[in-house]
């Protein structure tokens, strides 16, 4: 087998490169995959770089949606028009790795890695984004809870590929919280996304690093919905805010790994999601 | 040579062939062992220390993340590409000599990619924007504070004396 590194420059040419492949690797940002292949870890016999298809790059409005590219990077991501468009996604964005792993790094790349501690995750899911794929059999769209199955596990099929990530607009304060060891070059160890949907009066709490997936806080979220004062956008009952992380601890499964502990990050979730439910509706 | 590929690169303007290389190369790879330029350094191969930051389109990247034959059609620019007049030394490496910002030296050659991208997208930045900029550069010797003093020095130099980077004295 002749090994190649195909470079299609249309969503066409993409598609009909992963059909004709041999067990074909995909390649965006690479600054997951090259790791990988630097570290002996992975060696791939066919490449399809995606990163000069013109379909998946940039971002565009359509009505009160913004469709993010699947090549987007967190470069373009956290700064402009966008990052008004989404704040929560442009917080996430800016703590991610370095300038140079921005630069590079994709928004398509993050979700098809599936890592639970994946920055964008938990933000995608607060959004209730929702992921298009393209392969063989056509055009899908799943949820991006349902698209992330596992640690490092998508409902990708073979030869399939995302092609962009759909997520509103919604008026009202949106926070990103991480923690992690160091301020720069980190990776998290507990994530809060909060969107606050003031047309739709709805709270929506993600969060990441908690568990094999992005995790939503439903009974975090009710408890807020059902004590916000939304002609103003407060919450009144200073109770409020402790429960909610409380709550929103409760429904997270963390573990003891390298990077922390399960219990450390129960409680630092709880100050996230406090914190960041504060800062949204105090 | 089935288990091989060739292809073209564009590296500081110059077409480079690079012939039987493995498939999985990364540009850092490539650069330094095909290529005779070992500029850019490698150290962590994930990103993590900047140590081998280039340009690839006029964009600030690890090249140790980069697939060596993705970055076919790319113009990538590398601290070898990187020189004031004649050859001679930029505003940047002259600041970073003079305010003593080299001690190992290993993390120098990324971290004057940084600085030349950075200015060149931003002519006066801020310290926390020029903390920002340097943050994918690890440096285990100086500190840092030498460094920001060196990029400093060049925001001044620049916009203090109005001369363009390649009237710099060497």
């Amino acid at each position: 087998m002749t090994p190649s590194v195909a470079q299609p420059r249309s969503l066409d040419d993409a598609v009909e490169a992963l059909r004709t492949a041999i067990d074909p690797t995909v390649l965006a940002g690479g600054t997951d995959l090259m790791v990988a292949i630097n570290a002996g870890s992975r060696r791939p016999t066919s490449v399809v770089s995606l990163i000069r298809v013109p379909e998946l790059q940039g971002w565009h409005r359509d009505g009160d949606e913004v469709v993010l590219g699947a090549c987007l990077t967190y470069a373009e991501i956290e700064r402009g028009e966008l990052a008004s468009l989404v704040p929560a996604l442009a917080q996430a964005a800016r703590t991610i790795g370095s300038p140079q792993i921005r630069n590079a790094a994709t928004l398509g790349g993050n979700l098809g890695t599936a890592s639970p501690a994946g920055d964008s995750l938990p933000v995608l899911a607060a959004l209730d984004a929702t992921v298009e794929t393209i392969g063989p059999d056509g055009v899908r769209t799943l949820p991006v809870l349902e698209f992330v199955t596992g640690v490092k596990r998508t409902a990708l099929r073979a030869q399939e590929i995302i092609t962009a990530v759909r997520v509103p607009v919604l008026r009202g304060p949106q926070e990103f919280l991480k923690v992690g060891t160091r301020n720069a070059m980190v990776i998290s160890v507990v994530m809060a996304a909060l969107v606050i949907d003031l047309d739709g009066r709805s709270v929506r709490l993600g969060l990441g690093s908690v568990a094999p997936v992005p995790v939503r806080a439903r009974d975090a979220e009710a408890l807020a919905e059902g004590s916000v004062d939304w002609d103003t956008a407060r919450i009144g009952d200073q109770t409020v805010f402790g429960r909610f992380g409380e709550l929103a601890a409760e429904s997270t499964a963390p573990i003891d790994d390298h990077r922390s502990t399960a219990a450390y990050r129960r409680h630092a979730v709880s100050v996230c999601a406090r914190r960041a439910l504060e800062r949204a509706l105090r | 040579m089935t288990d091989s590929v060739t292809f073209q690169l564009t590296v500081n303007g110059a077409d480079r062939v690079v012939e039987g290389a493995w498939l999985g190369e990364s540009l850092l790879y490539v650069l330094r062992e095909r290529l005779g330029l070992p500029g850019a350094k490698n150290a962590c191969e994930q990103g993590e220390c900047g140590s081998c930051s280039v340009r690839v389109d006029g964009t600030l990247v690890c090249a140790c993340l980069v697939l060596g034959a993705s970055a076919a059609g790319s113009e990538v620019v590398t601290v070898e590409g990187v020189a004031g007049d004649a050859g001679g030394l930029t505003d940047v490496q002259q600041a970073f000599l003079s305010q003593g910002a080299v001690q190992c030296g290993f993390c120098t050659p990324g971290l004057v990619m940084t600085v030349h991208d950075l200015l060149e997208r931003n002519p006066t930045p801020t310290e926390v924007e020029l903390r920002e900029a340097i943050s994918g550069n690890l440096c285990r010797c100086t500190g840092y504070g030498r460094i920001l003093a060196a990029a400093q020095a060049v925001v001044a130099e620049r916009s203090g004396s109005g001369r363009s980077q390649r009237e710099t004295p060497s």
